[in-house]
């Protein structure tokens, strides 16, 4: 790893605002300001907002882009026939293994917009490229392409204020336009913290003053990927590289919903129905402990044999307790499953339960 | 943020002298570096420590930490407020949020430590 991290349009902003800066996925970015339950809990309560601007945008126009997407995506593409919806889904290799996890926006009659991780980013320009026809057009915007997500149960609030009388928000997984002090931003409601909010899609040339427009609101608090993670995680996430890759599918993963059972045409469709019918051999499962704080690793044991490793784990700064998630064989996935952990020098109690770990948030309080 | 009064260690632990009593805990660059702690895992009274050892862990949101004692000597008392209260440690690393209290064997140890201008010249140059 000897090539210098790449920073977004607003690392001054977190330096200057005294963040912890750490290297994620070759880029330089902010883990933590105040502190990661800080800002955990500006999102369950108030309103946070995340520099994401690391993640990859790509574009898709042509008459021919939604067949050459449905056969990129396993998500059923004609659940977002309406201009302006989104949907979340996975791509897949001829063997089912999960290339990505990505958000398509139908932003337009024959456009779309795919917002993917930025660790592959270019690992998924080259796949999905590779499979257009010449028909379709693709273009990556990631490098002029500024993302911000303001997350919590005031998220809304405050930009509709900043939008203007008349604005109407966007419904959950929409897509629509604002102007925001002069900025114009798509706008998103979506997110990764299990509460209601936005991602607003700017260009980088505008990032640092919608950031600053952002952070002129009090109630609004900067987080970083402390918080990104713990927040994800209490909702049961999943994130690309802890609890998928390339040697996993999608219905092992828990993620069978984004997979149709009445679509086929899709790269992976014969592997991942082969793996639907025989079922899978191992299972992600939650996992709550009552002691410790598991991470990535830590071994799971059944009657003191090992049955698998924590993929991803962490304090839940809302239930105060630790959770993670694993792969365990089938037999094992069952909510209620006794089993047990071993962190570092202890063996703890893990009892395998149905994601979310924390069930009530605002956006199950909204009805969404 | 570094009391003239404490001795610390490259691990970043404090010790304070309390007539043949060593009190520690960890430092405020190593609180702010953890992040908000939410385990301390300590162990019991009448634990035997040698310079060196281990005598627990410090778990935050993040990332987990051994701690490590600088000096020899029996733990004669431990802060059990710790595991109801972890944030304590943030929040007064040098008075509630103390650790362990060490009968020493060898008080010399504890002169071999770094004064506070030695600890931050210390921390100044691991920057």
């Amino acid at each position: 790893m000897s090539e210098p991290s790449r920073t977004t349009p607003l690392h001054d902003e977190h330096v200057a605002l005294g963040a912890r800066m750490v290297d994620f996925a070759g880029w330089r970015m902010p883990v933590q300001y105040r502190g990661i339950i800080d800002e955990h809990n500006a999102v369950r309560t108030g309103v946070g907002i995340f520099d994401v601007s690391h993640m990859g945008e790509f574009r898709l126009f042509g008459s021919d882009a939604k067949a050459a997407l449905e056969r990129i995506v396993t998500n059923d593409l004609d659940r977002i026939d309406v201009v302006g919806h989104a949907l979340y889904t996975v791509m897949c290799d001829e063997d089912g293994g999960i290339i990505d996890d990505l958000i398509v926006y139908h932003t337009g009659d024959l456009e779309y917009l795919v917002v993917v991780n930025a660790a592959n980013r270019e690992t998924d320009w080259a796949w999905i490229t590779s499979h257009l026809p010449s028909a379709v057009e693709a273009v990556d915007e990631s490098d002029r392409t500024a993302l911000v997500a303001v997350q919590g149960p005031g998220a809304v609030a405050v930009v509709s204020e900043l939008a203007g009388t008349g604005w109407e928000p966007p419904e959950r997984f929409s897509l629509g336009e604002a102007t925001l002090d002069g900025i114009g931003v798509l706008v998103a409601r979506t997110g990764y913290t299990g509460e209601d909010g936005v991602e607003l899609f700017c260009h980088t040339s505008h990032a640092v003053a919608l950031w600053r427009l952002l952070l002129s609101f009090p109630e609004v608090t900067p987080c970083g990927l402390g918080a990104r993670d713990t927040l994800r995680l209490e909702m049961g996430y999943a994130l690309y590289g802890s609890d998928m890759d390339r040697g996993v599918d999608p219905v092992s993963a828990g993620l069978g919903w984004v997979v149709p059972k009445t679509k086929s045409g899709y790269i992976g469709d014969a592997a991942i129905a082969r793996i639907r019918e025989a079922g899978p051999s191992h299972r992600l499962v939650g996992l709550t402990v009552n002691e410790g704080v598991p991470r990535h690793g830590y071994a799971l044991l059944r009657e003191g044999a090992e049955v698998g490793k924590v993929a991803s784990g962490t304090f839940s700064p809302t239930l105060g307790h630790g959770i993670a998630t694993a792969y365990v064989p089938a037999g094992l996935a069952e909510p209620g499953t006794a089993l047990e952990m071993e962190i570092r020098r202890k063996t703890v109690e893990a009892t395998v339960v149905r994601p979310p770990f924390v069930k009530e948030t605002s956006l199950t309080a909204s009805g969404s | 943020m570094y009391p003239k009064d404490l001795k610390y260690d490259r691990e970043h632990e404090w010790v304070r002298l309390e007539g043949g009593i060593a009190v520690m805990g960890i430092s405020h660059f190593a609180q702010d570096q953890l992040g908000e702690v939410v385990y301390v895992d300590l162990p019991t009274a009448g634990v035997v420590l040698s310079a060196g050892d281990s005598f627990g862990e410090i778990e935050s949101v993040k990332s987990v930490s051994e701690l490590f004692s600088p000096v020899s000597g029996e733990i004669v008392e431990v802060n059990d407020a710790l595991s109801d209260t972890p944030e304590t440690v943030n929040e007064d690393p040098y008075g509630d949020g103390w650790m362990i209290k060490v009968s020493l064997s060898d008080p010399s140890q504890v002169d071999a430590l770094m004064d506070a201008d030695g600890y931050e010249a210390f921390l100044a140059e691991a920057e």
